[in-house]
């Protein structure tokens, strides 16, 4: 198997891991999205509170979670690595750099990428920790499941009337949309798809897409702190 | 026009170099080089030791005139060579700031000379042709369509003067790599060999210490001959096809 160690670990596999991994975490954004949109329906918690039963609870969504995590680990450990070895390639700096050859997302793409892992971190703690393993969550009944379930939907309605908590996830989602305009075609290049006939095409998307989920993402905050009291 | 200079010297690559200042009277007329000449010239009547920079053709095809000019490989102008530049784009008064190309790939041997052998065992590590190509007339009788023939053209105008590396924020040499495994890949002479020959540069492009592309594009923007980067996509596929489909670990 030394072939395949030898592809993974040369300079093009170790792209083409980031490649797929941060494909994966793309399409992860667009159901997380669409999950917690329905915070936004005035029903006090119904809907989301249940999906968000479901999601602890189902089995097969337990499984791919695992995947996830995995996912987003080996993103994030491979993309420091790859940032240091890159750093490492000149030793010696330039007095003068010019920064209109590329963007400040493709120069900045692993400063970026610790930003959005440090606003997950925060995330995480707040939702995803208390949610699966702690009992601080108040339980809660609705006629459309028979069990009782945690309360998701109050925790995250007091966690956003904090202003600072909000301002960290407007800072995160600045730094999620930066990372996603530059990383979006730069994953499909990767893959060594990058062509006339239709890179003009994955771009836009890719620029539309990295514009509208983190505006997806930042009403919900913006919702509970100056909507819902 | 009376310029300021900020020129890096460096004895050699074990020593730390450092920026000298020197002031020039320049002409619109002059390339960039002669000025450079010119400069040399006065440091030589003073029995100074003048800069040591490369340069060969002073025509833009032999990719020797290697020098960062205010943060760019060969100056300001797009699709130019140093040699190609002239003074006509500066103004009086300005300051230009001259480094040699940067990357632990490519290491400093004196002043603005740098060794860029690097690509020399990237290109040797990819092999000969087996196929008999024959003379000039032998190789007109295969018949190549017009777009691939342009598209081999096109990556076989990288001259491998090293800029796709100095402009890479990660010393990358993604470009000129694929410019050559893209020129070979696409004619029918170099097809056979096409899957080792993938392999073969990478590793050897891995092993001489450049860093990894994370697709800034600052090469493709930055580059004398306007490689485009789709040439990196087309190493990247079959650098990814022959890893999975070939016997050889």
């Amino acid at each position: 198997m030394s072939w395949i160690s030898n592809f993974l670990t040369s300079s093009l596999g170790k792209k083409l891991i980031m490649s797929l991994t941060g494909l994966f975490l793309i399409t992860f954004l667009i159901v997380h999205l669409a999950g917690n949109l329905q915070l936004l329906i005035d029903d006090g918690g119904e809907a989301f509170n249940t999906y968000a039963h479901f999601m602890t609870n189902n089995g097969l969504i337990k499984f791919l979670s695992y995947g996830l995590y995995a996912f987003i680990l080996i993103h994030i450990i491979q993309g420091i690595l790859i940032a240091l070895k890159n750093r490492g390639a000149r030793a010696s700096r330039y007095a003068v750099t010019n920064r209109k050859s590329n963007s400040f997302a493709s120069r900045n793409m692993a400063l970026l990428g610790l930003l959005v892992f440090f606003f997950l971190a925060v995330h995480m703690g707040d939702f995803w920790y208390k949610m699966k393993f702690t009992n601080e969550l108040p339980m809660v009944a609705y006629a459309g499941i028979g069990v009782e379930v945690k309360d998701l939907y109050t925790r995250v309605n007091m966690a956003f009337q904090e202003w600072w908590l909000v301002a960290i996830y407007m800072l995160g989602l600045l730094a999620l949309a930066l990372h996603l305009w530059h990383g979006f075609q730069s994953a499909f290049h990767t893959l060594g798809l990058n062509h006339k006939k239709y890179t003009p095409f994955i771009k836009a998307v890719g620029k539309i897409y990295s514009i509208v989920i983190p505006i997806g993402f930042a009403i919900i905050p913006l919702y509970f702190f100056f909507l819902k009291n | 026009m009376k310029l300021t200079l900020k020129i890096w010297r460096q004895k050699n690559s074990q020593t730390k170099g450092k920026f000298e200042v020197h002031k020039i009277e320049a002409t619109p007329e002059m390339s960039f080089l002669e000025m450079l000449d010119v400069l040399n010239e006065e440091i030589i009547e003073k029995k100074g030791e003048p800069f040591a920079f490369e340069h060969d053709c002073r025509e833009g095809i032999c990719g020797t005139c290697s020098m960062v000019i205010n943060g760019q490989p060969h100056g300001p102008m797009a699709l130019t060579t140093t040699c190609q530049l002239h003074m006509r784009h500066y103004k009086d008064g300005d300051t230009i700031v001259i480094e040699p190309f940067r990357a632990n790939a490519f290491p400093v041997l004196k002043d603005l000379v740098v060794d860029r052998s690097a690509f020399d065992r990237i290109i040797q590590a990819g092999g000969f042709v087996s196929v008999s190509t024959g003379q000039a007339p032998d190789g007109n009788s295969i018949l190549i369509e017009q777009d691939v023939a342009r598209d081999a053209f096109d990556a076989a105008s990288c001259i491998g003067c090293g800029a796709c590396v100095a402009a890479c924020p990660n010393a990358s040499a993604m470009l000129f790599t694929s410019a050559k495994v893209s020129h070979l890949s696409l004619l029918p002479q170099g097809q056979v060999e096409g899957a080792k020959r993938v392999k073969k540069m990478v590793a050897q492009m891995d092993k001489e210490g450049f860093g990894n592309c994370s697709n800034t594009y600052a090469c493709e923007a930055e580059c004398p001959k306007g490689i485009s980067v789709e040439n990196i996509a087309k190493m990247n596929r079959e650098y990814f096809s022959a890893m999975v489909s070939t016997s050889d670990k």
